[in-house]
């Protein structure tokens, strides 16, 4: 099999991929007992570790242009299931293949730190995300112009208030270039005037993106950003479809 | 399959080398490390070089009372082991917590797993640059026989930042599995420190007849080697082809089951932390 002429440069395949957590409990997850299960022989069925199941059998294709919605309960496996298309879980069992950087936005505030400038917060997410130095340097104009921050961003992140921080977290994140990128949701405590404008740039970054997986429990949002979607359920994928259809049956089995 | 699996070896070495081509990433992030320790200080990083030169002072004049040495020969000896011992105490004591500490991370953005280690040894490579400056001030009081063999300092640093990388990395994988290790670990560094040769002076002891059977010990001792590549270029000192044999094989079989642990495991250190 050929690898890169018969596929698009970005796409995720997985298949019949499991995610299967071990649960380490404190004595588990010590030495004391590994040790001794090795001595002891056959008690192996005490020693072994509980697993949860996190997800099973997921078969997906993805291709660039494809935005995906995902929707789901709370626990149905939603952010696992991103983890997983990101890379960041690799399948305990069957497969999954991903082609093309990625650029996961689980939080919206991870690896800032509160004691730098918003500047260099600017810039630290943005490696983060794939970018480089030189790339987020020549966005920095068009993000401070975006947050409206001003004076503000020369300011260490602890000055900030939570909008401030996450205007500014949104600026960064949507300034990127991404080939495969996934949203969680949480986007939501941005004032509204904000929102709308943030709105403007989300849709901009995800016309840019090669493929996009989001997941939200806002039907306004996936119907905005989304033309499939994916509808999870106990760790597997209860329907598959065009996003009205998938939205209607999951409304429709919570009624 | 276009993919190797999980477990291959191609995949371990890809975790590498992606991890060494987001240099800009980790090089970035252990200097934000090291500026944030002393943030909102007036002399910042220069707090490193500052403790370091009190300690080895301090040490320097205390042991070269109680073993009757000259200043002058204890304390160039006590600055530099203790230069030393920082790099190696702190990739080890820092690399059993490495993934631990940066579970957010591991769990928001897929990067290599090494892109943590080498922020790491980075890390520990610019406390070393910051404690070199007192080197560099003893050595216009205490002026060291330095020749051209000297420069052998330069690949035995390398070495050192070499085995930092595995020594972490290795650690690293482990204690996420097994969380009582860590503990255990931070203590036999703490044993460690005693016997190595760093507030004593290696050489004395061979040449004392009560205690050169035991002193040979200390050869068994990894670290003693570590020691010897590096400190006896900074001193001046003679150095012995066998310090860097042990260190030549020590790197090599280190990265060897590194790797191969790397290969085994890499993939499970999401799930684990």
């Amino acid at each position: 099999m050929s690898t890169s002429e018969d596929r698009p440069l970005v796409s995720i395949v997985t298949s019949d991929a499991c995610v299967d957590f071990p649960i380490f409990d404190a004595r588990s997850r010590s030495l004391k007992k590994t040790v001794m299960g090795m001595v002891g022989g056959n008690i192996a069925t005490e020693t072994k570790v509980p697993v949860i199941e996190a997800l099973r059998d997921i078969s997906l294709t993805l291709k660039h242009g494809d935005r995906v919605g995902l929707v789901g309960h709370n626990g149905a496996g939603k952010s696992t299931l991103l983890r997983l298309l990101a890379g960041i879980y690799e399948p305990t069992r069957g497969a999954a293949e991903i082609r093309g950087r990625v650029a996961p936005v689980f939080d919206l505030g991870v690896g800032m730190d509160p004691e730098i400038s918003g500047l260099e917060n600017i810039i630290v997410r943005g490696l983060f995300l794939g970018m480089t130095r030189k790339q987020m340097e020549s966005r920095i104009d068009d993000i401070a112009d975006f947050t409206e921050l001003g004076d503000f961003l020369e300011m260490p992140l602890r000055t900030y208030s939570t909008g401030m921080r996450i205007r500014l977290a949104l600026g960064v994140v949507t300034s990127i270039d991404p080939e495969i990128l996934i949203l969680d949701e949480g986007i939501g405590a941005v004032d509204a005037a904000f929102l709308n404008k943030s709105k403007k740039r989300l849709a901009e970054l995800v016309e840019r993106a090669g493929l996009l997986v989001f997941a939200s429990h806002s039907d306004e949002f996936l119907r905005d950003l989304c033309d499939t979607a994916l509808w999870m359920e106990h760790g597997r994928i209860r329907k598959a479809g065009e996003i009205e259809e998938v939205l209607a049956a999951y409304k429709g089995a919570q009624g | 399959m276009a993919q190797p699996g999980a477990r291959s070896w191609r995949r371990a070495a890809d975790d590498l080398t992606g991890g060494w081509e987001q240099r800009q990433l980790w090089g970035h992030l252990a200097w934000q490390d090291i500026r944030q320790r002393y943030r909102r200080s007036v002399l910042g990083p220069i707090w490193i070089t500052i403790s370091m030169a009190v300690t080895a002072v301090a040490l320097g004049v205390l042991y070269a009372g109680l073993f009757h040495n000259d200043l002058s020969v204890q304390l160039p000896y006590i600055l530099v082991g203790f230069i030393i011992w920082a790099f190696i105490s702190g990739c080890i004591s820092e690399g059993s917590e490495v993934f631990i500490v940066n579970e957010g991370l591991i769990k928001q953005l897929p990067a290599p797993l090494s892109v943590h280690v080498f922020r790491l040894v980075w890390r520990q490579v610019l406390f070393l640059a910051h404690n070199l400056i007192v080197y560099v001030l003893m050595l216009v009081i205490f002026p060291q026989p330095l020749g051209w063999s000297s420069l052998t300092v330069i690949p035995a640093l390398l070495l050192l930042a070499i085995n930092g990388g595995w020594t972490a990395l290795l650690l690293g994988i482990v204690t996420t599995r097994f969380r009582d290790l860590a503990p255990i670990i931070q203590s036999i560094v703490q044993l460690l420190f005693f016997l190595t040769p760093i507030v004593w002076i290696y050489g004395d002891l061979q040449n004392n007849p009560a205690v050169a059977g035991r002193a040979r010990l200390v050869e068994f001792n990894p670290l003693l080697h570590f020691m010897e590549i590096v400190r006896a270029p900074l001193l001046g000192e003679p150095q012995h082809l066998r310090h860097w044999i042990v260190v030549l094989v020590i790197t090599f079989v280190g990265w060897a089951v590194t790797i191969a642990v790397l290969r085994r495991f890499r993939s499970r250190v999401a799930y684990w932390v």
